[in-house]
């Protein structure tokens, strides 16, 4: 093996193993602590799994693009939010009211528009102004909240469609539509990623901005684009998980870009960027669902779960410089 | 010294933009609606800042020594919830010291962790917003808090008390900001700060300990909070344990407001009192003028984006990013 081999592969398959650990680790504690007498490895319950990762999990794999371009999106909870006032709302619209079920198509349309476009003016301030894409979204997180309580003041947004609903739970080969739309969308993010031009650039960027310009990369387009991308998908996860629901309060997607950047730094994607890969990402989805319904399959509240998140996020971030610190000398401060 | 050109005038505007702006919003809101100069409605924004402002002194030591702190927030819901238990089991003279101390305790945690073990502050303190977010909740148990015997309690003088027809929020306010602006200006720590924040490698190499610098600026945050905790505890001698959710970016965005970079290495105890104080007017001046509360969001992203657009422009000497 040749040096670093190992380290490499610690790295690529630490988030693996880690879900392994996490399986085993509920499983045996289930058995004792669990108040139900059903295993946690039920296939059911896995099949669940994934259905629950799903919102969190198709935003992760834009963060994933966008972190790796060296910018974060604080946004993307307001925009889900947005999103899902727009889809259900449009469904009462007067103009639409001679369509029947046909609205749904229309007001899918909608809501990922207005995805785009909340996005798109995330992208387009960060390209044009050049400030830090950390303040931007900072600002349009608050922003975009505002637009929501505006929407309809502190009351929940409710239509139930029950065509749309049958939709949602539907399960096509045994498995759920929204874990269908979280596959799709890794495997297209994936193959954007590895198998085309924007996905190098985009590597390209966060490793070095300067060298990507002078090898005549357009970084602000670029950075535009994939701005559009996490607002599409922020906006298709709401369109995925209010087609259930069919309703939103105006808190809904607080926190998500907590959970978001969680599961993508768990994945080993690097915040400075340059350096992430869409399949750890959905390592990483996975395993932070494993632990919300691991904790609470062996009775731990909600309260355990958020301690237990922030703290391996912290100790994740620190074995990741240690696994990083390597072979360099840095300098003694 | 000849007369003024323009380019004078612009740089004069882009330097001190934010100043200016909150020139003009004051007066547009004067003209609108004659009672938001009220010295009642002044007093009342200024007190209702106090808390944000207090947590933004704090925070203002962390983002010029360069990093990021996000959990104020939940910390502060945190120091709430802590001294109102401790009130009534163990009353409020020994219930202050302790809470204190326990908020010091996790700022001194996220500065080990960000100072000693050099990890990027952004995860950590959004790690620490959910894990102490987490503690608080299991600590309260999930209920709310609240002082049983309302009447018979001094603690209330933190948050409801005035001295000279001062409100005491307010006093702490500005002698806190007064203490920390004379510490962050004029002693041997503050010039570190600014060193450590502005360039960190040549600060080491002239001798300074980064990791010092950095866990001592994440304690006196802390403190801050604490001090934010206590006023928001006195103030209403109960509390939900979500109390402080969302504050954190209120208070980066008025120490955003106030002109410190986020690259660290500078700003001043000044000029986040006046972001503060921006975001409270701004407030209040829009519910005056009739707008729904909720449009203040909107407007605080747009003021947010146009301070830091200016800011950076006045450095650059172009209005457009050169990003291709």
């Amino acid at each position: 093996m040749e040096p670093g081999t190992l380290s490499t592969f610690l790295k690529r398959g630490a988030i693996w193993a880690f879900i392994v650990i996490e399986l085993i680790f509920f499983s045996i504690a289930g058995e004792f602590l669990s108040l139900s007498d059903k295993a946690f490895m039920d296939f059911d319950n896995m099949l669940l799994l994934f259905k629950q990762s799903a919102p969190i999990g198709i935003i992760a794999m834009g963060m994933t693009i966008i972190m790796v371009n060296g910018n974060i999106d604080l946004s993307v909870g307001a925009t889900y939010a947005l999103s899902g006032i727009i889809l259900l709302d449009a469904m009462s619209w007067p103009i639409f009211g001679s369509l029947g079920d046909a609205v749904i198509p229309v007001a899918w349309l909608l809501a990922l528009l207005t995805g785009v476009l909340l996005g798109a003016l995330n992208g387009l301030i960060v390209w044009k102004t050049g400030v830090d894409a950390f303040i931007v979204t900072l600002g349009s997180m608050l922003g975009y909240r505002g637009l929501v309580f505006m929407y309809n003041g502190e009351q929940p947004t409710s239509h139930l469609n029950w065509t749309l609903v049958d939709f949602a739970e539907a399960q096509f080969l045994g498995i759920h539509t929204p874990t269908w739309f979280l596959l799709a969308v890794t495997l297209a993010i994936w193959f954007l990623m590895t198998r085309t031009v924007h996905g190098r650039n985009a590597y390209a960027i966060g490793d070095n901005r300067t060298a990507a310009v002078n090898a005549g990369i357009r970084v602000g387009p670029h950075m535009m684009i994939n701005f559009m991308i996490i607002g599409f998908l922020a906006a298709l996860s709401a369109v995925v998980f209010y087609s259930e629901s069919g309703s939103v309060n105006p808190n809904d997607g607080e926190l998500y870009e907590l959970w978001v950047i969680t599961a993508v730094v768990l994945g080993g994607t690097k915040l400075t960027g340059g350096a992430g890969s869409i399949v750890s990402t959905f390592g990483g989805v996975l395993a932070i669902q494993l632990l919300r319904k691991g904790l609470s399959h062996i009775g731990a509240d909600t309260s355990t779960v958020n301690l237990v998140i922030g703290l391996i996020l912290i100790a994740v971030l620190f074995l990741d410089r240690q696994l990083n610190l390597k072979g360099k000398e840095e300098l003694r401060v | 010294m000849g007369a003024l050109s323009k380019s004078d005038i612009g740089g004069f505007l882009a330097r001190q933009g934010i100043l200016v702006a909150f020139v003009v919003f004051m007066i547009g809101f004067t003209i609108a609606n004659d009672r938001f100069v009220d010295p009642d409605n002044i007093l009342g924004v200024i007190r209702s800042s106090a808390i944000l402002g207090v947590m933004a002194l704090g925070v203002t030591f962390v983002v010029i020594s360069g990093n990021l702190d996000l959990s104020v927030g939940s910390m502060m819901s945190f120091s709430t919830i802590v001294v109102l238990d401790l009130h009534d089991k163990i009353g409020p003279g020994l219930a202050i010291p302790v809470m204190f101390a326990m908020t010091l305790a996790l700022g001194a945690f996220i500065g080990f962790l960000v100072g000693y073990l050099k990890l990027n502050s952004l995860i950590v303190t959004l790690g620490m917003l959910s894990a102490i977010h987490g503690l608080t909740l299991t600590y309260s148990g999930g209920k709310n808090m609240d002082i049983v015997d309302k009447e018979g309690t001094w603690f209330g003088v933190f948050g409801q008390g005035t001295a000279l027809g001062v409100p005491i929020p307010i006093l702490i306010f500005a002698i806190l900001a007064a203490v920390l602006g004379m510490t962050l200006a004029k002693t041997p720590f503050g010039r570190k700060v600014y060193a450590v924040g502005g360039n960190g490698v040549a600060a080491t190499f002239s001798g300074i300990r980064r990791a010092r610098v950095v866990f001592f600026c994440y304690l006196m945050s802390a403190f801050c909070v604490a001090t934010a905790g206590l006023i928001q505890a006195s103030r209403s001698l109960g509390s939900q344990n979500t109390v402080g959710q969302g504050l954190e970016l209120e208070v980066l965005a008025a120490v955003i407001l106030g002109g410190a970079s986020l690259m660290g290495g500078s700003g001043t105890i000044f000029k986040t009192v006046i972001g503060v104080l921006i975001l409270g007017f701004i407030q209040n001046g829009l519910l005056l003028v009739g707008l729904q509360f909720y449009a203040q969001y909107v407007v605080t992203w747009i003021i947010i984006i146009l301070a830091v657009w200016l800011d950076i422009a006045a450095k650059r000497g172009r209005l457009w990013s050169p990003i291709a």
